[in-house]
């Protein structure tokens, strides 16, 4: 974990790319809490379903609300969830990883049938089970995604993590008498972080899929929430009727997702010194 | 064989309990109360009991767990708590519209997603491969939903080709007009997910054209697309069977996103509109059932591969 990581993710216009967006989305998120264009939530029954002018750059819906400042005021519910997803995934496909590569001999086994079971479960299909107990809200796509792709998380970290484990500094810890928690807080997971934050990235990217279907579906966030997903779903009824409008959305899920992506593919390239090699190998 | 065979589905039946569990403990023991749940936050003490009595809530857990999978095994899902009609009738009906779409997809899925990948992975370094990948990348990231709405856009409205949204109310008994209604619906997801087989289709040719046997028949004479042909190409679509087990829980997921955009009367539709009245019967038997599926096509998928792949054989 130092700068030269971060220097080869720059380097590559893909790192370059999805690293550009995530601050820009962050930015606007920061910016959104305290200043929007216009009010995201004004209607305004005398212009509604404007194309693009002056006052309304992406135009109105059919409320007239300006859906340039929703998407704006849409980026800090997209910022939330793909954060929160990604720490919970962190949680649960560390905690998971960890048991099935240290944990007690009689629970490896078990563990590594339940992932492989476990990963049948589509998010989608988790987040629709707990909401019809929860009702609808973000916290049910948050916790979704975070179990959904922990697992996959817990599948590829796993080896890692196991193999970390046998090395000589982690060993020669262990024998010097650190305990098993400290060891794999301070010695394993930080040796096995680029795998970790490859994952992240990419089960943030998912997030921000399975919020928009589920917003879509209806449930996901309640209506007093600025979400990308539902004014797609809100749009989507009048697409042959206003189609400019349903683009904005669209794009913006696109563009984010797209991003997360980029960024995790260039950092699994610049973290995995095998990665950089093999590809030096096939262009020769 | 017989070995692998017998521990896949051991895995298999394994599988299909775990998930069971699971969606019994989300649905039934979650709640707390589960009447109070079916019955709304409106509900009379009086009606929260009738619908306590009717599900059988008032007797052990593990008896109710039991008493439904004996139903499932004997192919009865209960009954709707609205309607009273059997679930598995309706079950049945809503498959005729979810199992072709899911196949149609998956057919446009690798219908664009094998060849194009292979193309881009010959083309290599060359602007035309750049293109296709960068595509595929893109495409990755598009919500299923946007796919369709731009797909409505381009040939549902503009062109007037296909019927936009909708199912005949007959159902197949007029096949044209039934089949006509699942194409836009298929491409939609069949779109998003060639775009996945692309992108491993891609990374799998671009293996095979470093691997030495291939660059060996290309040193040997042959041109080295035509040493790829013969002897890379069989490894590699042998890869991709593989991920078509994988592919099969997005395209079921992408249906319930799909019908619903489109207005088909599927499964992924029946889920959505019982979620929302809350039927609990009906919801934990169709989560069985699509992820039942999931696992079952996994497993004839692992099968068919490790019966195919002579890699998989050796490595075993």
């Amino acid at each position: 974990m130092s700068a030269t990581w971060l220097r080869e993710l720059l380097r590559r216009p893909a790192g370059a790319f999805g690293a550009a967006v995530l601050v820009l989305l962050v930015l606007c998120a920061l910016v959104s809490l305290v200043w929007t264009p216009q009010d995201p939530f004004a209607t305004d029954p005398f212009h509604r379903w404007q194309g693009p002018t002056a006052a309304h750059p992406f135009g109105t819906d059919g409320t007239g609300r300006d859906i340039l400042s929703y998407v704006f005021a849409g980026t800090r519910t997209t910022v939330l969830v793909a954060v929160l997803s990604a720490a919970v995934a962190a949680v649960v496909g560390v905690v998971l990883a960890a048991l099935g590569a240290l944990g007690p001999r009689r629970l490896r086994e078990p563990l590594a049938v339940l992932i492989d079971v476990l990963i049948a479960f589509p998010v989608l299909l988790i987040a629709i089970m707990l909401s019809a107990v929860l009702g609808p809200s973000l916290g049910v796509v948050v916790i979704a995604t975070g179990i959904g792709f922990g697992v996959n998380i817990a599948r590829v970290s796993r080896g890692e993590i196991r193999r970390v484990a046998r090395t000589g500094y982690v060993l020669a810890a262990r024998a010097a008498g650190l305990g098993p928690v400290r060891t794999l807080t301070d010695h394993v997971l930080p040796n096995t972080a680029p795998v970790l934050i490859v994952q992240l990235s990419l089960s943030a990217a998912v997030a921000v899929l399975a919020e928009a279907g589920l917003s879509f579906l209806g449930y996901g966030a309640p209506p007093s929430t600025p979400s990308w997903g539902r004014l797609l779903n809100d749009l989507q009824d009048y697409v042959t009727l206003y189609p400019l409008t349903v683009i904005w959305p669209g794009l913006a899920i696109t563009v984010t997702v797209l991003a997360f992506n980029l960024f995790g593919d260039a950092l699994r390239e610049a973290t995995d010194p095998r990665l950089v090699r093999s590809r030096s190998e096939r262009t020769r | 064989m017989l070995r692998f065979l017998a521990t896949r589905v051991a895995l298999l039946l394994l599988g299909l309990l775990v998930a069971a569990v699971l969606i019994f403990a989300v649905l039934r023991v979650l709640p707390g109360d589960v009447a109070q749940v079916v019955g709304g936050t409106q509900a009379s003490a009086a009606q929260v009991a009738r619908i306590r009595s009717e599900l059988g809530l008032d007797r052990p857990v593990v008896l109710q767990f039991l008493d439904w999978i004996g139903g499932v095994a004997r192919l009865d899902l209960g009954r709707s708590l609205v309607t009273g009609s059997p679930v598995a009738a309706e079950l049945g009906q809503k498959l005729e519209v979810t199992l072709p779409l899911a196949g149609l997809s998956l057919l446009f899925g690798l219908g664009l997603g094998l060849p194009l990948g292979v193309l881009s992975a010959v083309l290599h370094r060359r602007a035309g491969g750049f293109l296709i990948a960068a595509a595929a990348q893109l495409l990755a990231a598009v919500p299923v939903v946007f796919a369709g709405v731009l797909l409505i856009l381009l040939l549902g409205s503009w062109l007037h080709l296909l019927p936009v949204q909708g199912f005949p109310l007959d159902g197949w008994r007029q096949p044209g007009r039934a089949f006509a209604s699942l194409i836009l619906p298929a491409l939609t997801i069949g779109v998003v997910e060639g775009a996945v087989v692309l992108r491993f289709t891609r990374s799998a040719t671009l293996e095979a054209l470093g691997q030495d046997h291939v660059r060996a028949a290309a040193a040997r004479g042959m041109t080295l697309n035509r040493a790829l042909v013969v002897h890379g190409l069989p490894g590699v679509l042998l890869s991709v069977v593989s991920v078509i087990g994988l592919e099969i829980a997005a395209l079921l997921v992408g249906a319930v996103v799909v019908e619903q955009l489109f207005q088909l009367p599927g499964v992924g539709r029946m889920l959505v509109a019982d979620v929302g009245n809350r039927d609990l019967v009906k919801v934990q038997s169709e989560l069985l059932v699509l992820t039942g599926l999931i696992l079952v096509v996994g497993a004839v998928v692992d099968v068919v591969h490790r019966l195919v792949d002579p890699r998989e054989r050796e490595a075993a």
